[in-house]
């Protein structure tokens, strides 16, 4: 029983690591981004990397990888996808060519990782054993835990009670709105894009400790999230940790308790519930 | 206006390049070789490693001699490759590029079961030779019948299973095991296929299998399923994964401590970078492959291999697939033609001076190769096979320590 609750939460953490990033970008910016799952690859790559050729400490390299991850999407929002949202006449004709912008960004970025690293991220840090409550564990993943819970609980406290964070909020809710009261949308959009970026490829970086990788992975991770932040709610950061916890015990529970070949019919069984009985995510708000 | 007609200009070069380099292969001065294996998607992890350098590698060596002699006229290898991103539909539209608009002579044949198995009709229809490597089952005389253009080298699920059985046979009788066995598989064809088997196999020869889970493919976390095998108290651990999840139960039976006398995990097991990764931690380890790193022809093979294309061959079908070109290249050179006919038959006739061994066909099926390996100081080494020479003890794992 303990065993579950410990590898759970910790599996919580790995999920709301993948899945935070996706939200900012998609409940802020609206953008549904096909290439997450590629950015998040792409931060295990380069802890892979650093660590293999140089022994960088992926811990080191997540504090190198998140401002140049930042940088990145900033520049994609800004150049690539900007002239999107000014085209776009509606939210469904943003998405409909957000998504299609954004698939074609993830083979090219798969392209970009093969030729540097076609086989798999193999390698191995902070793989020790520790006993939390009497269940063994690994530090990895306590660590990514811990990363997870400072990254959630760090944007929980700056979405609600700073000015800028209110200013993404209000632009989640509406875009117009926000534009009416003086909020400069298209650079709190940007900064929401940069933002989850960053996130998602600071979680790929941890997520490569414990979790052997490869360049084509990726849209494993972004059906994850996808399903994480549509079960949480669009735009609710509240909503993606709770639905990474639900889905991280849930998967847990049925692995140790029924059936290991069980976790991914017990994880679409929940998206599907949910989505038939509030089908606007846990937190999420109606549409008006 | 300018920029237009310099795009012009350019597609007129392109072209140009083109027809000359079509006049060029026409008088046939080089024999085109298509291969189509996946670059990307999830199979590409194990293509990179063990399918496309050799391909690199042979057509390098080849060339490197001055070609290959058909019929008393020296030919070049020119490698025409595509990546088939792990899909079979992808794949089969591929193969009819490459025999209609690339006219390639012939073909290296596709990485994974499915792969070979869904292109046989294709391929075979094109009439190539095709010599699977990365293809493991056991209806290949159900399936060399259908396509006689088709031919086997790794060796049959069966033979895979009944590898392991007699390890645990083995270590049963020193007293090292019990018969109580914890297995997993991962749940795909391959796994599935083979857990099948193993229930059979395992059963007759009276072992017990005290936790038999499947998990899906790219699980995760796979330490319930560990944890759930610790439980058993079983001494001995049989996992029929794939690459990702080896890595990932590696991990796991490390970190709790899975205190068995045989650990055995399948694909993947014989990559060199699972040896880099896990260092010393895994010692002892089984695998599916294997290899005998100290025959003169195999050493002289792998340091090629990492000279020229600058990875480490892994310890199982690296060899094979090169076998599998060497194969090509002396029956090619044997037959003295590039008439695919003709060559397909001198396969099926004659035997194979290759790194892997003096190589032959029964019904299209090569009965020569390992089954089993073993991490032992550094080297994954073969220590069980059919008709291969330099199988070593097996070793009992002692813990996970460093």
């Amino acid at each position: 029983m303990l065993d579950i609750l410990v590898s759970g939460l910790l599996l919580s953490g790995t999920y709301a690591l993948v899945a935070m990033g996706l939200n900012l970008q998609y409940g802020v910016a609206r953008i549904m981004n096909l290439a997450n799952g590629e950015v998040l690859v792409l931060g295990a790559l380069a802890a892979f990397w650093l660590y293999t050729t140089s022994q960088v400490s992926p811990l080191l390299t997540v504090v190198l990888v998140a401002p140049v991850s930042f940088a990145g999407n900033w520049l994609i929002y800004r150049y690539l996808l900007k002239p999107l949202v000014r085209r776009s006449k509606s939210q469904g004709a943003l998405e409909v060519d957000s998504i299609l912008a954004t698939f074609g960004m993830s083979f090219i970025i798969i392209g970009v990782m093969v030729s540097i690293e076609g086989g798999f991220f193999a390698y191995k840090y902070l793989s020790e054993p520790i006993s939390i409550i009497g269940s063994t564990t690994s530090l990895n993943r306590l660590v990514a835990f811990g990363v997870a819970v400072l990254i959630g609980g760090g944007l929980y406290l700056w979405l609600n009670h700073t000015r800028a964070g209110v200013a993404v909020r209000a632009v989640s809710v509406s875009t117009e709105a926000s534009g009416l009261v003086g909020i400069n949308v298209p650079r709190v959009s940007a900064l929401a894009f940069a933002l989850g970026g960053a996130i998602t490829a600071v979680g790929g970086a941890l997520i490569s400790t414990f979790i052997t990788l490869d360049a084509s992975i990726g849209v494993v991770f972004t059906m994850k999230a996808l399903i994480i932040v549509i079960m949480g709610g669009v735009g609710e950061i509240r909503g993606a940790i709770v639905a990474a916890a639900i889905l991280g015990l849930v998967e847990t529970a049925v692995a140790t308790l029924i059936d290991p070949g069980l976790t991914l019919a017990a994880a679409y069984l929940i998206f599907v519930l949910i989505l038939l009985f509030r089908p606007q995510g846990l937190f999420g708000r109606r549409a008006l | 206006m300018i920029r237009r007609k310099m795009l012009g200009l350019a597609a007129a070069a392109v072209t140009a390049s083109g027809l000359v380099f079509g006049a060029a292969a026409q008088a046939q001065d080089v024999i085109k070789l298509g291969a189509i294996a996946p670059k990307t998607g999830p199979l590409a992890g194990g293509a990179v490693v063990t399918q496309w350098p050799n391909v690199e590698l042979w057509a390098k060596q080849v060339n490197a001699r001055g070609g290959l002699d058909v019929g008393g006229k020296k030919m070049m290898i020119e490698v025409i490759e595509y990546d088939d991103k792990t899909n079979p539909g992808e794949h089969i539209k591929l193969a009819q590029r490459l025999a209609e608009q690339d006219k390639v002579d012939f073909v290296v044949a596709p990485y994974g079961t499915g792969f070979n198995i869904a292109t046989a009709p294709i391929y075979g229809r094109y009439g190539y030779p095709m010599i699977a490597v990365s293809a493991i089952t056991d209806k290949m005389d159900e399936l060399t019948q259908r396509y006689p253009n088709l031919f086997f080298t790794l060796g049959t699920t069966t033979a895979f299973v009944e590898g392991v059985k007699e390890i645990l046979v083995e270590q049963r009788d020193a007293g090292a095991i019990g018969n109580e066995v914890a297995m997993v598989n991962v749940a795909d064809a391959f796994g599935i296929e083979l857990a099948d088997r193993a229930r059979d196999i395992f059963g007759e020869a009276g072992f017990e299998l005290v936790y038999d889970k499947s998990y899906p493919l790219g699980t995760p976390d796979l330490s319930p399923v560990m944890k759930g095998a610790k439980d058993s108290g079983a001494k001995a651990f049989v996992a029929w994964s794939y690459p990702p999840d080896s890595f990932g139960l590696a991990e796991q039976a490390i970190i709790e401590d899975l205190d068995v006398a045989v650990y055995y995990s399948a694909v993947a097991t014989s990559f060199p970078a699972f040896g880099a990764a896990y260092g010393n931690k895994i010692n002892n380890v089984l695998g599916a492959g294997g290899t005998n790193v100290d025959d003169p022809k195999v050493a002289e093979y792998r340091k090629a291999h990492e000279e020229l294309t600058g990875k480490v061959a892994d310890y199982w079908a690296s060899a094979n697939t090169y076998a599998a070109l060497q194969i090509l290249e002396q029956a090619i050179e044997g037959a003295g033609t590039l008439d695919r006919d003709t060559v397909t038959q001198y396969i099926k006739d004659n035997s194979f001076d290759t790194v892997m061994g003096s190589l032959s066909f029964e019904n299209n099926v090569s009965h020569t190769f390992w089954s089993v390996g073993q991490w032992q100081d550094g080297v994954f080494r073969g220590v069980k096979g059919s008709n291969v020479d330099g199988a070593v003890p097996v070793r009992l794992k002692d813990g996970w320590a460093e």
